[in-house]
């Protein structure tokens, strides 16, 4: 083979573009393949949303320190990366819901994340835009929010600064035993180990891997400075987030710098085109509604669709994959791939260069799925 | 002689025929910066027909109206280049 490297890692999303910085950063020779651009797939379909998430422990561990490395960042990040430190607002419609922010305040401050309970008053002042009779809320100080293309094109310019390489348009049809991978052109490159970062995609390059294909709206607003000032979120969120089976919308807004607002979410298993659906785009937009009434006045720019990458115990793939110990992952993110990229950079490069990690990695390994109970989710 | 209609356009008064668009208000007022892009460039009506988003002036305090496809109503305050 005329070239090695020591890392190839498909894919220069978010989350692969945050591997090669960290593999570059650590003196590894680094290449990156993408059959696109950077940040152009599921990564241009994200919100940005840098949230700390309590669905379980290991989810928690791995957002909160992601969160961590953003914060450590952002005087790095260039302007168009967009950061704004706005925090998040979940919002509680009524007393069962408030009882979640309370629960929630609970376990984030045991964690020692700085959070404060709002009343019904408290949100009104905090976001006057809201409907009034909202229950309160729970505001989550450390969150922030990225323009994710940007963000993945910033971690890709590190990496290249230390010396990594990019390929765009370079699609890889296989990941090979010994490293390398073969490209659709029948050409080899050879590697000490390949990382499979192809997001919704992965199962291409893994037949069986437990990742579906989880499709969500997004919809760009025209500029109108100060109609929201946090990343406001419902908490009936989390219900929508975890109903596996069913198509769900959720109320989920954020404020850009450009004053714009990009409104979501929607959740669809077995959609696997990119048009939009109306119908749930309706859905969604009818949600947000509900808890901005004035939203409806306001016009919008632009709707686009993208796919999560979706694993059955929604948690990453970080490390070897199982058939392999030269073919690893760093993949099924679903929709906190925007936050958890630099957490499982630094864990994947910490993991191949056997350092100590600063959390356990175990709780994302891909052995998790060896017995095969989870098998396609 | 058909009815007219008194708006306002940047706080000056303006009279039209009913089922004047804003558009011809803001014109009939002598503006033709209808805002500004992005970038501070001026901008205004190009299609005249609610595609190219050009026209937008601010409503009755709301942002982003297409001034091409409003028709104007009276007392209607119309706002340019905000």
């Amino acid at each position: 083979m005329s070239q090695s490297f020591d890392i190839i890692i498909v894919g220069a999303g978010i989350v692969g573009a945050a591997c090669a910085a960290e593999c570059a950063a650590a003196g590894l020779k680094t290449l990156v393949l993408d059959r696109g651009i950077v940040g152009g797939g599921t990564t241009a379909a994200g919100m940005g949303h840098i949230v700390a998430m309590d669905d379980s422990e290991a989810q928690f561990a791995l957002t909160e320190y992601s969160r961590r490395l953003w914060l450590q960042l952002r005087d790095q990040l260039s302007a168009d990366v967009e950061y704004e430190l706005c925090g998040t607002l979940w919002v509680a419609a009524d007393d069962a819901e408030m009882a979640e922010a309370r629960r929630k305040e609970k376990y984030y401050t045991e964690r020692k994340a700085r959070v404060e309970i709002l009343d019904g008053h408290g949100l009104r002042r905090a976001e006057p835009n809201l409907r009034p009779g909202l229950a309160g809320g729970l505001r989550v100080l450390d969150d922030s929010v990225v323009y994710p293309p940007c963000a993945a094109r910033f971690l890709m310019d590190k990496a290249l600064r230390h010396g990594a390489e990019f390929r765009a348009g370079a699609a890889v049809r296989a990941l090979l035993p010994d490293g390398g991978v073969e490209m659709a052109d029948g050409s080899r490159i050879g590697a000490g180990r390949s990382v499979n970062a192809t997001g919704p995609w992965s199962p291409e390059l893994m037949p069986g891997l437990p990742v579906r294909k989880r499709k969500g709206h997004l919809v760009i607003t025209d500029r109108y400075p100060g109609f929201v000032h946090h990343q406001i979120v419902e908490l009936g969120y989390l219900k929508s987030a975890h109903s596996v089976s069913k198509d769900s919308v959720a109320f989920n807004i954020q404020p850009r710098q450009t004053g714009q607002m990009l409104i979501g979410s929607s959740r669809q298993f077995d959609a696997e085109g990119a048009e939009v659906d109306h119908e749930i785009l309706s859905r969604m937009l009818a949600r947000a509604m509900e808890y901005l009434p004035s939203l409806g006045k306001l016009s919008a720019t632009r709707v686009w669709t993208g796919h999560r990458a979706a694993t059955p115990d929604k948690l990453p793939l970080i490390g070897p994959s199982l058939a392999h110990n030269r073919i690893w992952l760093a993949s099924g993110h679903e929709g906190l791939g925007i936050t958890t990229s630099l957490g499982t950079g630094r864990l994947l490069a910490d993991l191949v260069l056997g350092r100590n990690t600063e959390i356990p990695a175990q709780p994302y390994a891909p052995a998790r799925f060896a017995d095969g109970s989870v098998a396609n989710g | 002689m058909a009815d007219q209609i008194q708006l306002r356009v940047n706080g000056k008064t303006v009279s039209v025929t009913a089922g004047t668009v804003v558009a011809a208000a803001v014109a009939q007022a002598g503006q033709t910066r209808f805002r500004r892009s992005v970038q501070g460039e001026a901008r205004g009506p190009l299609c005249g027909m609610g595609i190219c988003m050009e026209c937008r002036v601010t409503i009755n305090g709301q942002a982003h109206g297409r001034s091409c496809q409003t028709l104007c109503q009276e007392a209607m305050e119309v706002r340019t280049d905000e």
